[in-house]
């Protein structure tokens, strides 16, 4: 930065413009050394008030205990490879189904009626079903019922019972951005002699797609995090929230609780911001693409 | 006013490539063309002109069967593709359309724009398709931009693309919607151009334009459109310099005092 880049047609920046750089190189310094002081002062006061409460130490003693929490990081970390696993195998299959929701929901013509009103309720219904409801219903509903060719496994009716969820959210999405797509683009492809299904599958469902990145990840990572309520269905599968309240219970020590916590946010932060970076860079090239 | 324009030019014996009868199409309470009526021979080259809202934009989506049409019939070579059985993919196969905002797919370069219909539509395998691209985009004179993406290109070059892909198809009638009226004026040119090459290539085409120039020089007929339907259709020497209908008088006075003519 400090040396002027040279332009390809050998522009060397004016004095003038020079000053200007340094300039703002100074501001620059100043912003970031104002941030860091407001920062550590923050740091600093909130870490003291905290520090100094009543129950402060028996607070250290059951949720941050350093030496049980090393104890049992092995087996959390463990659980979380069971969360991991799930997160991915449901979002492979919700973003399927989801796209099938997507285009029965747009479906014209009066024969696709019944079609269209059974993925309208669906929808509906499971967008506004708690989560955890459903995790209830089909993980112990569904096995008492006793249908001997119906698995009885308790992971997998917890894998349906996310994907059912999220599934209808990210058919909203979906269909969403299919619609965002302007008419015009429908018009050039069936000018061109495309069907309407070819017209989907080339010009709509692509560029839909790519608008509705953000919000899809946005999903993804609040389906990463929920895959923790299947500890909610209890043994034998231990996820890493069940373990950790299976260790807190045995010792009557939280620590658990909070390792659970901080390896789902090392998984869900560079999520986020893995999001905000593809946001970032569709704003900038959709600007030009407009159409 | 029925009957259709005849060019000097134009063979009387020939048999119309287009044939527009009675045609009506409305937007609920709002009529937009009524009992329209129009000829077209083969390797004419029609400018169609009229105030905004005249209809020039519906009929040409009418043609490439983009709008469903109220009433009338539309024939090509003969067939009425106005008839609801007819297959209205292999139709617009036949008819190409170029839009006035271009309407290329952002998401695909260039080429992949131009290839799209070959590709998905005919079957043809990517390397023999990408050839006949190339071709055409040699002719527009955009070949070194087919790894382009389409909003690299300035707009009277996507344009052009837009040209190109609609000819791949081979259309035995290209229609223009005011393909010039989204350019800056420096970029009407190339554009223009390109139309007065296709046309002396003997391409059928209807275009859409306030292009008044355009129309006098290279169109073979003049149709000024009204209220809905013909109101004035004949060579452009007549049409432009000597209108009998008031409607088109006012029109291209309009014009001449925007100097536009």
């Amino acid at each position: 930065m400090n040396a002027p880049t040279r332009a390809p047609d050998g522009w060397v920046p004016s004095d003038l413009q020079q000053q200007r750089l340094s300039y703002r190189r100074s501001r620059n310094r100043r912003s970031g050394l104002i941030a860091g002081i407001s920062t550590v002062v923050v740091a600093v006061v909130v870490g003291w008030s905290v520090a100094h409460t009543q129950g402060w130490p028996r607070f250290r003693e059951s949720f941050l205990n350093v030496d049980y929490g090393r104890q049992v990081f092995g087996d959390i970390a463990k659980g979380l490879w069971l969360n991991v696993r799930l997160m991915v195998v449901c979002e492979v299959v919700i973003l399927v189904l989801a796209l099938l929701l997507a285009l029965a929901r747009s479906l014209r013509g009066p024969v696709f009626f019944p079609i269209r009103a059974l993925s309208t309720v669906y929808t509906d219904v499971f967008r506004g079903l708690p989560l955890l409801l459903v995790l209830y219903l089909l993980g112990f509903g569904v096995p008492s019922l006793r249908i001997t060719w119906l698995p009885s496994n308790s992971l997998i009716w917890g894998a349906i019972g996310l994907i059912l969820t999220y599934t209808a959210y990210n058919a909203e999405v979906l269909r969403a951005g299919m619609e965002s797509i302007h008419p015009s683009q429908r018009a050039a492809a069936r000018s061109l002699g495309l069907t309407h299904a070819k017209t989907m599958r080339h010009v709509v469902i692509p560029q839909a797609f790519r608008r509705v990145m953000p919000p899809l990840l946005n999903d993804l990572v609040s389906l990463q995090k929920d895959t923790a309520l299947i500890a909610a269905l209890g043994t034998p599968y231990y996820d890493a929230v069940l373990q950790a309240q299976i260790d807190a219970q045995t010792s009557y020590n939280y620590t658990p609780y909070v390792i659970a916590g901080l390896l789902f946010l090392v998984l869900t932060i560079p999520m986020t911001r893995f999001t905000d970076w593809i946001a970032r860079k569709q704003g900038w090239t959709s600007a030009g693409a407009a159409v | 006013m029925t009957a259709g324009p005849t060019s000097p030019r134009s063979d009387p014996t020939a048999a119309d490539l287009l044939e527009i009868e009675h045609l009506r199409k409305a937007y609920g309470e709002h009529v937009i063309l009524r009992d329209l009526s129009l000829r077209v021979l083969p390797h004419q080259c029609v400018a169609l002109i009229g105030a905004s809202g005249s209809g020039k934009s519906t009929l040409l989506r009418c043609l490439n069967l983009l709008e469903t049409v109220d009433d009338g019939v539309i024939r090509l070579d003969g067939v009425d593709i106005t008839d609801p059985r007819t297959k209205a993919d292999q139709v617009r196969t036949r008819v190409g359309i170029v839009f006035q905002a271009f309407n290329l797919f952002p998401h695909m370069s260039v080429l992949d724009n131009v290839t799209l219909a070959s590709r998905v539509v005919h079957g043809v395998r990517r390397a023999e398709a990408e050839a006949v691209a190339m071709d055409m985009l040699r002719r527009v004179g955009l070949a070194e931009k087919a790894r382009a993406t389409p909003d690299s290109l300035s707009g009277g070059q996507q344009q052009r693309v837009a040209i190109a892909r609609a000819l791949v198809n081979k259309p035995v009638l290209m229609l223009f919607d005011e393909v010039t009226s989204a350019l800056d004026p420096e970029l009407v040119g190339e554009v223009l151009g390109l139309l007065t090459e296709l046309k002396a290539e003997g391409m059928t085409m209807l275009v859409a334009t306030h292009e008044m120039g355009f129309a006098r020089q290279v169109a073979d007929s003049v149709v000024f459109l009204a209220d809905g339907g013909v109101a004035e259709a004949g060579p452009p020497e007549q049409v432009l310099a000597e209108p009998t209908d008031p409607r088109t008088q006012r029109f291209l006075r309009r014009i001449i005092d925007a100097g536009r003519l």
